[in-house]
């Protein structure tokens, strides 16, 4: 396992998207951790006597329309980004895999019933589903999880569906279902192991995703709620000041982007890492 | 009349270690009308010869030599020439009839496409020609319409489609590389036939590659045999089948599994060429076959073999060519 | 053929009817009880039991959903509680702003998207490649809702040439209507573009990379002309699912924009139901809503079956 890891390393350092995007999104993790600990100051606290005041030494990116530090709460929204993003992923794979790979199991109707399922899906994107569950439950940073994780469910379920028919057919199965292995071991010892680099993958590409969407949806105020920072919300409030403090929308967004974009190059260039040693090693 | 000349061609391809060199100084000519078999394992250079005179090689891929039709030399041709010569002047079918055909076009725009873009007819014309050309591959219009798909035909019925769209404007050359090998063994036979009546009455070369001698000695009246990008054996196919001087064409043929009544031959087990065909970056210096051979000696692995005059018809590259007495 | 359309139609009518089961299971049935929910835990409970009896939640359940059901089917979709006015009434007059933004978006998504995925595929590795892969990370990567706000700040707010939001009405005339449009579409447009140009170009790479295509190239066809005649085709395939998936995200990103812009749209309708508390509408909306991807989806593969003949089921000779 430590084995592959730095074997892993090893060709990413070699591939630029993975190193660049790789740095970036190490940098958003520290971040988002460092944040349990320190903020350069409180966010609860409202100040406003040194509202809308522009970057300086004291605070570095300046203060909202409350007297808050923006960096201060571009840090704790970063942990807020990642807390979401990724329980919503923790939903998709926990729900959408054992589904993927039962389907490619079983085949026959079972399979059908889950694609079916997982079109069905798609039809509700997380932002109608975040709308039905705020409609009744109020808003709050569980709908955000809730509405991102079961979008993951169906995009988790048809990647791991379609990787493992593909392992099903390798004749190393033949051999684990000849010496009387029933499907379910099968698919816990033998497939999973061998779609777990493409699960990576796509995890990278829907934390990323996750991201995005949590922000649009505190933005439309349905999802994290003050005094949490997020940075949808942020952009929200700076759109009220575009005329007189016009970087109140631009470091938040920026923060967004500059995330999202690392975590695409990352996961492009674990792709490219992944995919052609999984190709070369069989 | 020498319709192709081939001068020391040679193709280097980018790979994941780097330019290999895949073929070296290949050297033949063919007449018209004549049919030459190109033999040799997989990874010997056969379909990249092949792919070099269409002028189809990745466009990474490094070519250097001549190849002279009609000519002209093909190397040196603009895109635009090189268009008007495929399909034109030179046809080619596939191996894999399954994957070769566009999945999405009907079978008759398929054909037809050849014919608009190198002859002057009209639509009528045209479709009229479709259907001739369907008829003489065996896919008679009556049973198989032009507006069919090729996911309704089956693997011999997709390769004649190939056949009729490559000879479709009736080229000098047909390039068969590997036609059968994809297909059942029943349909195989009738491919061949086919190819070769094809040939034979509308008096087009033919080049047919392939791993499998049986196919060659069927439809070809002179062979090349190829290993590791390089010519060892040349000649009329009756000469070198049945008088082979270079030890690689001996294992070929050794390997083939012996039935019937030489009670003495079926007894012996299968031999094979001890070894490996090298990887392109290990190719070593001399020749190619050396470390394979049980008669290679200091010379064969210092230099590349030469040239050797067998007979009128018949060269071998080999410091060592079998005599009758060595061949058991 | 016509098996194809009965089985497409059957699972259209299937998902539809799914999907109302699901609106009405979590909109009526797992909040417990509606009426508070919409009038809120402090309300008098001679006006709780009024707005049960209106909306009829002492029915049983089935009868509830059925009706509801059959209402849809005529277009009844019932009266807003906030407005009391039909719901019907309020879309149909926010549909005018929703729909045609919708639609000019993709229209604009499609014509920037297409063409530059097929010009990065024909000059892959080269400058033009980099360039459209670069325009494509960045613009997936931006909420575009901030694109919206970016572009506000550079029109509207330092170069004044265009409203910051707000719509002013289809009486002002072609030219205000189409000012108060024109940056949405694009902050609506670009982020989906940059996704479908990727697309469009892995499509052709590996459309590219076929057999098929050499078998074309062999009989002289020129570069361009595989392509075009050849390639295309059938990367459409892959393009098209895409860009109908793209669609539920565009009707989100619909929602997000209208708000950013203070259109009165679906968006802005949806918004202020909820924190109005109007289950009515949004139930309503929410299923109208879902019905139009379902159906999108639907024609989406009636298009399949007109690219790619392998799907139409026809008989093997």
């Amino acid at each position: 396992m430590f084995r592959t890891l730095v074997e892993v390393l090893r060709h990413g350092l070699k591939n630029r998207s993975f190193v660049i995007g790789g740095t970036i999104s190490l940098l958003f993790f520290l971040v988002a951790f460092l944040s349990y600990f320190w903020t350069p100051y409180p966010v609860e606290d409202i100040n406003i006597a040194d509202k809308l005041l522009k970057p300086s030494s004291r605070y570095l990116l300046g203060t909202d329309h409350f007297g808050r530090d923006i960096l201060s709460m571009l840090i704790k929204g970063a942990r807020n980004s990642v807390i979401v993003a990724f329980v919503a992923i923790g939903i998709g794979i926990g729900c959408g895999v054992p589904l993927g790979l039962t389907a490619a199991a079983q085949k026959g109707w079972m399979d059908e019933l889950i694609m079916r399922f997982n079109d069905f899906t798609f039809a509700f994107p997380s932002l109608i589903s975040a709308i039905m569950i705020t409609a009744i439950l109020g808003p709050g940073s569980v709908n955000s999880i809730i509405a991102i994780g079961i979008f993951n469910v169906p995009v988790f379920a048809r990647v791991a569906r379609g990787a493992a028919l593909s392992i099903w057919k390798r004749e190393f199965i033949l051999a684990a279902r000849s010496a009387g292995k029933g499907p379910f071991r099968i698919s816990v010892e033998h497939i999973l192991p061998n779609i777990s680099s493409m699960l990576i993958v796509q995890a990278t590409i829907q934390f990323a995703l996750g991201i995005l969407a949590e922000a649009s949806l505190s933005y439309l105020g349905l999802g994290t709620q003050p005094p949490m920072p997020s940075w949808g919300k942020m952009l929200n409030e700076a759109q009220t000041f575009l005329h007189f403090a016009p970087q109140l929308a631009i470091y938040p967004g920026l923060a967004i982007a500059l995330t999202v974009m690392g975590l695409n190059l990352f996961g492009d260039g674990l792709r490219d890492v992944l995919d052609p040693k999984l190709r070369r090693s069989r | 009349m020498t319709l192709l000349k081939v001068q020391d061609l040679c193709v280097t391809l980018n790979t994941s270690h780097g330019p290999q060199q895949v073929i070296s100084h290949i050297n033949f000519s063919m007449n018209a009308g004549e049919k030459l078999g190109i033999v040799g394992e997989s990874g010997c250079g056969k379909s990249i010869t092949a792919l070099a005179m269409m002028s189809l090689l990745p466009p990474d891929s490094k070519t250097s030599g001549k190849i002279i039709l009609e000519g002209r030399d093909i190397l040196t041709l603009n895109s635009k020439e090189i268009c008007s010569i495929r399909g034109n002047r030179i046809g080619m079918i596939f191996q894999e009839p399954m994957t070769a055909l566009n999945p999405v076009q009907q079978i008759g725009a398929q054909i037809s496409e050849s014919i608009y873009l190198h002859m002057k007819l009209n639509q009528k014309q045209t479709i009229e020609r479709v259907k001739e050309l369907m008829d003489k591959v065996g896919l008679p219009v009556s049973r198989f319409g032009l507006n069919l798909y090729p996911h309704q035909l089956s693997g011999g019925q997709r390769q004649r489609v190939m056949i009729a769209m490559a000879i479709a404007c009736n080229p000098d050359i047909l390039i068969a590389d590997e036609p059968t090998t994809a297909l059942d063994v029943t349909v195989q036979e009738q491919i061949l036939d086919l190819i070769r009546d094809l040939a034979d009455s509308s008096g087009m070369a033919l080049i047919m590659i392939s791993h499998d001698l049986g196919v060659i000695a069927q439809t070809t009246q002179n062979v090349m045999v190829m290993y590791t990008g390089s010519i060892v054996e040349m000649g009329s196919t009756v000469d070198v089948f049945q008088n082979m001087k270079h030890p690689y064409t001996y294992g070929l043929f050794s390997a083939i599994p012996h039935a019937g009544s030489s009670a003495h031959l079926c007894r012996k087990r299968l031999s094979s060429i001890p070894g490996q065909v090298p990887e392109l970056h290990l190719r070593p210096r001399g020749c190619n076959f050396a470390d394979r051979c049980s008669r290679a000696s200091k010379m064969c692995k210092a230099k590349d073999p030469v040239a050797t005059r067998v007979s009128d018809h018949h060269q071998v590259w080999c410091y060592h060519p079998l005599k009758e007495e060595d061949k058991q | 053929m016509r098996i194809f359309l009965v089985k497409r139609i059957f699972t259209l009518v299937l998902t539809l009817l799914v999907a109302t089961l699901v609106v009405f299971v979590v909109l009526e049935i797992l909040p417990g009880d509606p009426a508070s929910v919409m009038l809120g835990i402090n309300a008098e409970a001679d006006t709780l039991n009024a707005l049960r009896e209106e909306l009829g939640i002492n029915r049983p359940v089935w009868v509830r959903y059925t009706s509801w059901v059959a209402n849809l089917v005529t277009g009844n979709l019932g009266i807003s509680y906030t407005y009391d006015v039909p719901v019907s009434e309020l879309i149909l007059s926010r549909i005018t702003i929703s729909f045609p933004l919708a639609l000019l978006a993709m229209t604009l998504s499609t014509l920037i998207a297409i063409p530059l995925g097929i010009l990065a595929a024909s000059n892959h590795n080269k400058p033009m490649d980099f360039l459209v892969m670069s325009f494509s990370q960045i613009g997936i990567a931006i909420p575009n809702f901030w694109f919206a706000m970016l572009l506000t700040i550079l029109f509207s707010v330092t170069l004044r040439v265009l409203p910051a939001g707000g719509f002013a009405g289809w009486d002002a005339g072609i030219v205000p209507v189409l000012k108060s449009f024109l940056l949405p579409t694009i902050a609506l447009a670009l982020p989906q573009a940059a996704i479908l140009a990727r697309v469009t170009r892995s499509a052709l790479l590996e459309v590219l990379k076929e057999d098929f295509i050499r078998t074309a190239r062999a009989k002289g066809v020129t570069n361009q002309g595989t392509l075009w005649k050849h390639a295309l085709r059938n990367a459409l395939i892959p393009v098209v699912t895409i860009m109908g998936l793209q669609f539920s995200f565009l009707l989100a990103g619909t929602i997000i924009i209208e708000n950013v812009f203070y259109l009165p749209g679906i968006g802005r309708l949806i918004f202020q139901a909820i924190s109005q508390r109007d289950l009515i509408v949004v139930k309503n909306l929410v299923i109208l809503l879902a019905a139009t991807v379902i159906m999108i989806n639907f024609m989406v593969d009636l298009l399949y079956a007109v690219i790619d003949p392998r799907l139409r089921g026809g008989n093997d000779v």
